[in-house]
């Protein structure tokens, strides 16, 4: 489980963050919705630890971030805005590195690479060297690599940013899959309708802070409108006039 | 720990292998163009210094009429009178040298003759210029070979007079030169040091900012800092795998040194080296210090840039450090003390000149050398893994 508590982050004078609060479950996939620049990406970083907490507090599987945050490494898999795959180096060997890191054993790790190139549908560019990847596969094996350490929680930054429709609709079979596993994945998109075939729970967040939240039935009720893209404008205050 | 440090080093080792430019830099660049650059600057000097002790000079004398014995005893020490000039007064002489058509002129006064008949003291001019150091070696040639013409005929004038020219020469000097043919070549040969200090910060440039700048801006870093490993353990792993490229840059740039310097012919020069295997194997292992040191110096200035194209014009400036003290040294022409072996790439600068001198390098100043060298990397290293604990880092 993930959770944060009136969470908020300040760069320099501008505050990205403001008391921002949820929670994500396990077994469920989490939306973290709201336009460019809302904060989302500051949410998920502070969550991997890479950024810390100006104020509040998070944890993820009950560990504290600020407290721990190399244990709580141990439990995420990350896929950071822009897959950031190592050009040099093949789909296997930029996964491998990162199951290596996470301290997975060869042996295992052999295995797992097996079955994620298998499972991602990745044997054509697997021994490839990442430098000339499609943007969707270079989104696979970034999904690859936050998967080999087999993490219980998953964090997403716009996983299907520059994905093909075939490619966003086969993640989002396999998010399903992996939540169905039990892990609790925590995604943000800008993209409504992405995340309304997808999340069981959403967290619409505007101006780094918290519009609403809920799962898509009760955002529905409360706004009156069973359009989610509806929601998603009146939650973060209408439409710029 | 350990091995994580070793998983992030032989990453970066495999991957920057994979990369031409990493590789052309730090095996072809560093370790050949010291040695290469040597050579020719070696011999093209030793050609010059040669030729113009051998070769005969013309030279144009104007009004070379007005003494005929003069030209003729120049003409005896291998200096023969231009006949293809139309200079005519000191002016167009002058000219001339400035304008570069000629490097040395020699010009004798119409009243030569009576002057020297009247022993009231002949003139003769030479026009050449100063700045043009090609020359040099021909006016000093020129003038001494008249100062030479003009010793004899005030010999001959004591002479006359009953005199012994020793009277005129009260003191004698006689010199006596005691550098050895090692000690000579270690003047142009400590260019060498700083090749080799080039070579091995060289050798690690593209691996310092494809491994902190280049992964930041291919967006690596982010997943990299949120897995489980310490940042101590991804710098040190980077840092090693920067090292190792440095030593391989030195490696090969010591065994071309080895291959090059018997094409130097040192002898002309009335010099020698005894740089042999041996002597590179002690030379490296002098160095070895200094690539953890320039790993970490180079980490923690690529840390603070934050593009590929900052990371490496910083660098670029960041090369030229360690050639400050080298260039202090030369000035000073300081010898080897402990107190010196405190600072890092004079130390190593003047124990690599002892070792080319042939003389003995003493035990204290290799270790005082070392643990300063290693200290200083290790105080860099440390504010490097400091400089990556900052949030900041992710640019």
């Amino acid at each position: 489980m993930i959770q944060a508590d009136s969470l908020s982050k300040a760069f320099g004078k501008i505050a990205a963050l403001s008391e921002v609060g949820f929670r994500a479950r396990d077994g469920q996939i989490t939306g973290l919705l709201g336009p460019n620049g809302a904060g989302k990406s500051t949410c998920l970083r502070i969550l991997s630890t890479v950024l810390r907490p100006s104020h509040g507090t998070a944890s993820v599987g009950g560990i504290d971030v600020s407290h721990d945050p190399l244990a709580v490494r141990g439990i995420i898999g990350t896929l950071p805005h822009g897959a950031g795959l190592y050009p040099h180096l093949t789909a296997i060997e930029n996964i491998r590195y990162f199951g290596l890191l996470c301290g997975v054993d060869r042996a295992t790790l052999a295995r797992r690479i097996d079955r994620l190139i298998q499972r991602l549908d990745l044997g054509d560019v697997a021994d490839r060297k990442a430098g000339g990847f499609s943007q969707g596969e270079r989104t696979k094996v970034a999904l690859a690599r936050a998967l080999v350490h087999e993490p219980p929680h998953l964090l997403l930054d716009e996983p299907t940013n520059g994905l093909d429709v075939m490619a966003v609709r086969q993640l989002r079979k396999w998010l399903q899959e992996l939540a169905l596993e039990g892990r609790c994945i925590l995604i943000s998109s800008h993209v409504m309708q992405e995340i309304s075939a997808l999340a069981d729970d959403l967290v619409i967040i505007a101006h780094g802070r918290i519009a609403a939240k809920g799962t898509p039935m009760e955002l529905a009720d409360r706004f009156g409108n069973r359009d989610l893209e509806e929601i998603f404008v009146s939650a973060i205050g209408g439409e710029p006039s | 720990m350990m091995s994580a440090i070793l998983t992030v080093c032989r990453k970066e080792i495999f991957d920057n292998s994979r990369d031409r430019r990493t590789l052309l830099t730090s095996t072809l660049l560093g370790p050949l163009m010291g040695p290469l650059l040597l050579v020719v600057m070696f011999n093209v000097s030793i050609s010059r210094v040669t030729s113009s002790v051998d070769q005969p000079i013309d030279v144009p004398i104007i009004g070379a009429g007005y003494a005929d014995n003069l030209v003729a005893f120049l003409a005896s020490r291998g200096i023969s009178a231009s006949e293809e000039h139309d200079l005519a007064s000191i002016d167009e002489a002058i000219s001339a040298v400035r304008n570069g058509e000629e490097d040395v002129v020699v010009f004798v006064d119409e009243s030569f003759g009576e002057d020297l008949a009247s022993e009231t003291g002949a003139h003769v001019s030479l026009v050449y210029d100063e700045s043009d150091t090609a020359s040099d070696q021909r006016v000093g040639r020129i003038r001494g070979s008249i100062g030479a013409y003009s010793q004899q005929i005030g010999n001959l004038r004591l002479l006359a007079r009953g005199l012994d020219p020793a009277v005129v020469r009260p003191l004698i000097i006689d010199n006596f030169d005691v550098s050895t043919a090692e000690e000579r070549s270690s003047i142009l040969l400590g260019m060498l040091t700083y090749f080799l200090l080039f070579a091995t910060l060289i050798g690690g440039l593209y691996l310092a900012t494809d491994t902190t700048a280049g992964e930041r801006e291919r967006k690596s870093l982010e997943p990299l800092l949120a897995t489980p490993v310490p940042r101590s353990s991804l710098i040190l792993g980077k840092m090693g795998a920067t090292a190792a490229y440095m030593l391989l840059s030195l490696a090969l740039t010591l065994i071309c040194f080895t291959v090059a310097l018997p094409f130097m012919s040192l002898d002309e020069l009335g010099m020698s080296t005894s740089f042999n295997l041996v002597t590179a194997l002690i030379a490296f292992v002098v160095l070895v210090p200094y690539a953890p040191l320039g790993a970490a110096l180079m980490t923690v200035v690529a840390s603070f840039t934050k593009s590929y194209k900052e990371a490496q014009s910083y660098l670029g400036f960041v090369i030229l450090i360690p050639t400050l003290p080298l260039i202090v040294a030369a000035i000073l022409n300081v010898r080897p003390s402990l107190a010196l072996m405190a600072v890092p790439s004079l130390s190593q600068h003047l124990l690599i000149t002892n070792l080319i001198r042939a003389e003995p390098i003493e035990a204290p100043m290799l270790a005082v050398s070392f643990a300063t060298t290693l200290l200083l990397g290790a105080l860099l290293a440390y504010a490097a893994v400091r400089l990556y604990e900052r949030e900041r880092i992710l640019g």
